[in-house]
């Protein structure tokens, strides 16, 4: 049971990222690999920062700033300095490997015996059960560090989904979704491109950061090497959830992406259960990223070889 | 109004494609007047137009608007007095996004855009009353993508875009061209109407003779980067399509005797 629980929450932590994702891969259709080097940036300055002391949720609210931060210099970098979007991503990403061992001062900080943004939520379960170990949840025993993690993820999950469809259909976020579909309607209209882009990275790997610092508190520690693959693990999300609700309105899209992330955590969990090594995770995620790419071209070629060709000459 | 002070262009400078688009090209145009820009292939019609858009930076010379020099202004600056429906009749709307939407990014052109909500159900009844002048039942489509919209629908939809806040100057490049014979006539009419309700100062550039006659009270015709041809007052009240097309003749007659005496004199000194 507690398999089922940690995927769950371990997908609604990464829907964050996923999140944060859609706006630079779907809406403003930017590459941005960024995102490999933020999600371990957030988790680095929320592991440094609650060791010392802070508060979880101020520190976490920090790593999210960090993440804003290196998006807007991706932003920067591509917008003001011309260089080519995927080498932008590139650049900060490496840069930041830099930056996260600064920030951490070593490879690995260890989050043991400090509290968590859960903290509140296990005192209030423990308070409502009485200290119980284990709690009863529709039937379930489920300790009750992870039900309040869970539960705390999944309030994280709902308020950010909320705050990004309100902000999506704010003058704002219209045009930043204008920027991405359209860029010479955008400057026509009075809209600086460039700056939408640099905004537009900022927030979503503002997000991704959210993700990682929730993440280092989740699995208990940073690590420099956290980050590699995150990027195919978020598009991979991405796609399961379009195939799942399809990507009709701004609601869909959001409710998909978290969907799709958690089911695609589920899907891991399943695999390692019946015995993928865990090594060979991020060869699989690739191969069915490449897969889902490709799978709607070939199928449309094979309903043609089915059907005997085309029936009629076209022009 | 618009004053367009001696500038030049050239693309390509100091390669063996080198093309001088406008050279020393200077145009006033009057608050309230329409003006059509028409001219051959490569004549810079277009690159006029786009040098007053911001597309780019002319080498030389300077464009004032309003009693403003917007010569360094960036295009997206230039919007907030500007009002452009181009050519292509996808380039002036988003695809992915609702009629509603592309229109409310239109109220708010040159406009700082909060974190209010953009399609508020009052600013959707307004939309629906403006689009239901266009006699295209696009009213009841608010919420569609505007992807799924013809040509001529979506240029419609630009050319009200363009001039929902009232521009100081309305740019149209060609805008009816990639249009079937049906929704272009439809669309030079609307623009018409617009203008001339509106009062607007509008600058066109026009492939089809029979525009430059209908909408406009003043033509340009432009060639090799000159402005070699300007009909206004009387003369554009006379002015009929068999003249234009006599003019074409002249210049295409010029360029041809040119061309015989530079070989005539390669011949004689080469």
């Amino acid at each position: 049971m507690s398999l089922i629980i940690g995927a769950f929450t371990m997908g609604l932590i990464l829907s964050l990222l996923s999140l944060g994702m859609l706006i630079s891969f779907r809406m403003i259709r930017f590459m941005d690999i960024t995102v490999d080097g933020s999600i371990t940036l957030g988790a680095s300055l929320a592991a440094v920062l609650i060791s010392a002391g802070w508060n979880p949720w101020v520190a976490t609210l920090a790593a999210m700033g960090g993440g804003f931060l290196a998006g807007a210099v991706t932003g920067l970098l591509h917008a003001r300095f011309k260089i080519p979007e995927l080498l932008s991503g590139i650049l900060v990403m490496t840069a930041l490997y830099s930056v996260n061992l600064r920030v951490m001062g070593r490879s690995n900080i260890p989050l043991l015996d400090v509290p968590s943004v859960s903290a509140a939520m296990e005192t209030f379960i423990a308070f409502m059960s009485g200290g119980a170990e284990k709690i009863n949840t529709l039937g379930w025993m489920i300790s009750s560090t992870d039900l309040a993690t869970f539960l705390t993820t999944l309030f994280i999950c709902i308020l950010i989904g909320t705050l990004l469809f309100r902000f999506l259909l704010t003058h704002l976020g219209t045009a930043l979704r204008a920027a991405g579909d359209n860029a010479q309607m955008v400057l026509a209209q009075g809209l600086n491109n460039k700056t939408m882009i640099i905004f537009s990275l900022a927030l979503a790997n503002g997000l991704v950061a959210l993700s990682g610092a929730l993440l280092a508190q989740y699995q208990g520690f940073a690590d420099v090497q956290m980050g590699i693959g995150m990027m195919v693990w978020g598009l991979a999300s991405i796609i399961i959830g379009e195939a799942l609700v399809g990507k009709a309105g701004l609601g869909l899209a959001i409710t998909g992406t978290i969907l799709g992330t958690i089911l695609f955590r589920l899907l891991i969990a399943i695999a390692l259960r019946w015995g993928l090594n865990p090594n060979d995770l991020k060869l699989v995620t690739a191969l069915f990223v490449f897969a889902a790419l490709v799978a709607p071209s070939w199928i449309a070629t094979l309903k043609k070889k089915i059907s005997g060709g085309s029936r009629y000459a076209q022009n | 109004m618009l004053k367009i002070n001696g500038i030049r262009k050239t693309f390509l400078p100091n390669t063996p494609n080198e093309v001088r688009a406008l050279r020393e090209v200077s145009l006033h145009i009057k608050e309230g007047s329409f003006t059509a820009v028409i001219g051959t292939n490569g004549s810079g019609k277009s690159t006029l137009l786009n040098a007053v858009a911001g597309t780019f930076e002319p080498d030389a010379g300077s464009i004032h608007l309003n009693n403003l020099d917007i010569t360094r202004w960036p295009e997206y600056r230039r919007a907030h007095l500007v009002g452009r429906v181009f050519q292509n009749p996808f380039a002036g709307t988003a695809p992915g996004m609702t009629i509603a939407e592309n229109i409310v990014i239109s109220m708010h052109r040159g406009k700082s855009r909060g974190l209010g909500t953009a399609v508020t159900r009052s600013v959707r009844d307004e939309i629906a009353d403006r689009v239901r002048v266009l006699k295209m039942g696009l009213e009841d489509r608010l919420d569609n993508p505007i992807g799924t919209l013809s040509g001529g629908q979506r240029q419609a939809l630009t050319l009200l875009m363009a001039t929902w806040l009232r521009p100081k100057l309305l740019l149209l490049d060609e805008h009816t061209a990639a249009l079937d014979p049906k929704s272009a006539a439809k669309i030079s009419e609307l623009t018409k109407d617009i203008v001339d309700h509106e009062k607007l100062t509008a600058l066109m550039v026009t492939h089809s003779m029979q525009q430059a006659v209908d909408l406009p009270n003043r033509i340009i015709m432009m060639h090799r980067g000159n402005i070699v041809e300007d009909v206004h007052g009387d003369q554009k009240t006379r002015v009929r399509v068999p003249d234009l097309m006599a003019a074409f003749d002249r210049i295409a007659k010029r360029d041809l005797f040119d061309e015989s005496v530079a070989t005539l004199l390669a011949r004689q000194y080469g």
